[in-house]
């Protein structure tokens, strides 16, 4: 894992010291990290390499997941779904089922830390165990919740009003509610597998062992195969685009723990890419960071083509690699994107084949697009960043939540 | 030389910030500048001055968070010329700044102009900044040891010392210039430097200024000694 003197060259020593000086104010304190699935998805990615550098911090930090059947998961899905907008049935059995798994789960979870800090619904309802139970509770909500389903949100609210503060990653996304909500973007670790430098012929040789051909330009969409992500539509808007590019789509998914409708729309996605030479359908264990990496390094374009999003990690990836990104204009993909500045943001199947088809036939604006991306992302989105507003606001909930926080040198 | 010694050191902080949310959000400049009415100081300080921090590295800076709304979302770009016309920098409290921001907006109003409304996704959200005023390990007692300092700490500290003091007793004033005055003795070189405009360039480049100013003193003085 990298230290935080790795990041040095990329984000610049000033960075690098403010985390120093921050962390000097809490180390020695305590935070547990929990959330629904150890691998696959982005919060498991953001935990996975911030964890560590909290450890470094001097932060004594752990990280809990939560655990259930398949209908905790089918439940939780479709919890995820309607809080994002979606028209979706939910029943009474799925708000028991969940209630008794997460009852379920408490005794097998330490919660004794100055700092919880719990991630999306799955395991919200957790903080019902913070009676006598000291520390502060953070609620960290991925997720879209700028127009939520009112009766799932109206289950999850009494909750989510248990915590100390929540943060969310976009300003539409805010509530009213009586508790803080900090307002803290995700980001990317430009030092991981799925971000690092590769050389052509590591991309190559990848590329090569997953028999993608090269004969072509690439095209990809990387994302999981769920249909807030619409593949299928990214598959219309290649078919579109087709007559008037010589490219191949290749479209790279998997599937987490937590998310029992990848399968079907896996199945969903070949049958309509049935056919077609051009399209590559790939899915990829959720592992396969390297992998991903080079299909982005290796593509002209690429492609979000996201319905809802939460912040749309895979958009920061590809913008960090400095590629053009045609991207769906929900969640906070807007807040990574200026369009036609820095990537492009489309609403329809139509808008995506039409700038596809645009950006394959000029590469100098799409080069320029790639260039203003990567600056934007390394100065707003990269994991040294995410860090230091986790650590500003454990700072905030410790030292009173005033607007001011002025902080003395002898404590540091 | 022999370098003036200050009495009391100069303490190097930095001023990070983290926003809120609030939850209200304006779809006119009329709700625009009601909600500006009763905002804290938190608010105003999150849409100017935290955005000009955000944005240091553009030039030219965008002026601040209404009149970008204004101008790109309302696409009223009147009211959005007059409101980047507010110099964020030269009030000297965030009280005065908001009331010029809202003076702005209703006076425009009050020319008869029918506020248009954005479509949905493009609000306007208060936001509030919580703001951290922080040590760094940079500290110096003359000139030179002020010119070492100024090329190790943060754009987030030079910002803090150069634009916020201002909003600090003695109003007005940068805490560079109270020092180089104050305990150095160098009025001159403070005045330099409290006459720098910060919109003519970005922090780097405003870095690269005082130092250049600092280093010359710095060279003038060897030049005079025996």
């Amino acid at each position: 894992m990298p230290h935080l003197e790795d990041y040095r060259p990329l984000v610049g020593a000033d960075t690098v010291e403010e985390l120093r000086l921050l962390g000097g104010f809490l180390a020695g304190k305590s935070v547990v990290h929990v959330n629904s699935t150890a691998v696959g998805g982005g919060v498991a990615e953001i935990l996975s390499r911030m964890v560590p550098l909290l450890h470094e911090l001097g932060m004594d930090t752990r990280w809990e997941v939560i655990k259930g059947g398949e209908d905790f998961y089918a439940a939780t899905k479709r919890f995820h779904n309607a809080l994002h907008g979606d028209v979706v049935e939910v029943g009474s059995k799925d708000y028991r089922v969940y209630e008794s798994t997460v009852e379920e789960n408490l005794p097998a979870i330490d919660l004794r830390a100055d700092f919880v800090f719990v991630h999306d619904p799955q395991p919200a309802a957790l903080v019902r165990a913070r009676d006598g139970r000291g520390g502060h509770w953070i609620w960290r909500c991925h997720i879209d919740l700028s127009r939520p389903n009112p009766g799932v949100w109206a289950f999850f609210r009494p909750y989510v009003e248990r915590y100390d503060a929540c943060v969310f990653s976009a300003p539409p996304f805010a509530q009213r509610l009586p508790i803080p909500q900090a307002l803290i973007a995700p980001a990317i670790d430009p030092l991981s597998d799925k971000n690092r430098d590769l050389g052509e012929e590591e991309i190559r040789s990848i590329l090569e062992r997953l028999q993608i051909p090269t004969d072509k330009t690439i095209v990809s969409q990387v994302s999981r195969f769920d249909r807030l992500k619409d593949p299928v539509g990214v598959i219309e808007a290649f078919q579109k685009a087709k007559p008037y590019v010589e490219a191949r789509l290749v479209l790279v998914g998997g599937t987490a723990d937590d998310d029992p409708e990848g399968a079907q729309v896996l199945s969903e996605v070949r049958e309509k890419a049935a056919g077609d030479e051009d399209i590559l359908v790939l899915c990829l264990p959720p592992t396969s960071h390297l992998e991903i990496n080079a299909i982005q390094r290796a593509s002209a374009v690429v492609l979000q083509k996201s319905i809802r999003e939460g912040f749309g990690l895979t958009v920061t990836e590809a913008l960090w690699k400095g590629k053009p990104v045609i991207a769906g204009a929900a969640g906070g993909i807007p807040l990574q994107i200026a369009h036609k500045h820095s990537g492009i943001l489309t609403h329809t199947t139509d808008g995506a084949a039409y700038w596809l088809k645009r950006l394959l036939n000029e590469p100098e604006y799409a080069k320029k697009l790639g260039e203003n991306g990567r600056e934007q992302v390394r100065q707003n989105f990269l994991l040294t960043r995410h860090l230091r507003d986790y650590l500003l606001l454990f700072l905030f909930l410790d030292r009173g939540r005033a607007d001011f926080i002025p902080l003395r040198s002898k404590e540091g | 030389m022999k370098l003036a010694r200050a009495k009391e050191p100069f303490h190097f902080y930095t001023r990070l910030s983290l926003t809120f949310l609030t939850g209200l959000k304006a779809r006119t400049v009329t709700e625009l500048a009601e909600h500006l009415k009763t905002a804290p100081e938190s608010v105003v300080y999150q849409h100017t001055h935290r955005f000009l921090q955000a944005h240091q590295y553009l030039v030219p800076e965008p002026p601040n968070d209404f009149a970008y709304w204004v101008s790109d979302m309302v696409q009223d770009e009147k009211l959005g010329e007059r409101l980047a016309a507010i110099d964020t920098v030269r009030f000297s409290s965030l009280e005065e700044l908001k009331s010029a921001l809202v003076k702005t907006i209703e006076e425009y109003l009050g020319g008869g102009v029918a506020p248009r409304t954005v479509p949905e996704g493009k609000e306007f959200h208060f936001m509030r900044a919580v703001r951290f005023s922080i040590p760094t390990r940079s500290v110096a007692c003359d000139l030179a040891e002020f010119a070492d300092c100024l090329r190790k700490v943060s754009i987030s500290s030079l910002y803090l010392h150069v634009f916020e003091a201002r909003l600090r007793p003695p109003l007005g004033v940068n805490d560079f210039s109270k020092w180089l005055d104050g305990q150095l003795g160098e009025g001159a070189l403070a005045r330099k430097v409290a006459n720098l405009d910060p919109y003519a360039q970005t922090m780097e480049g405003l870095r690269s200024r005082i130092l250049k100013m600092v280093e010359k003193r710095l060279k003038e003085g060897s030049h005079a000694a025996p």
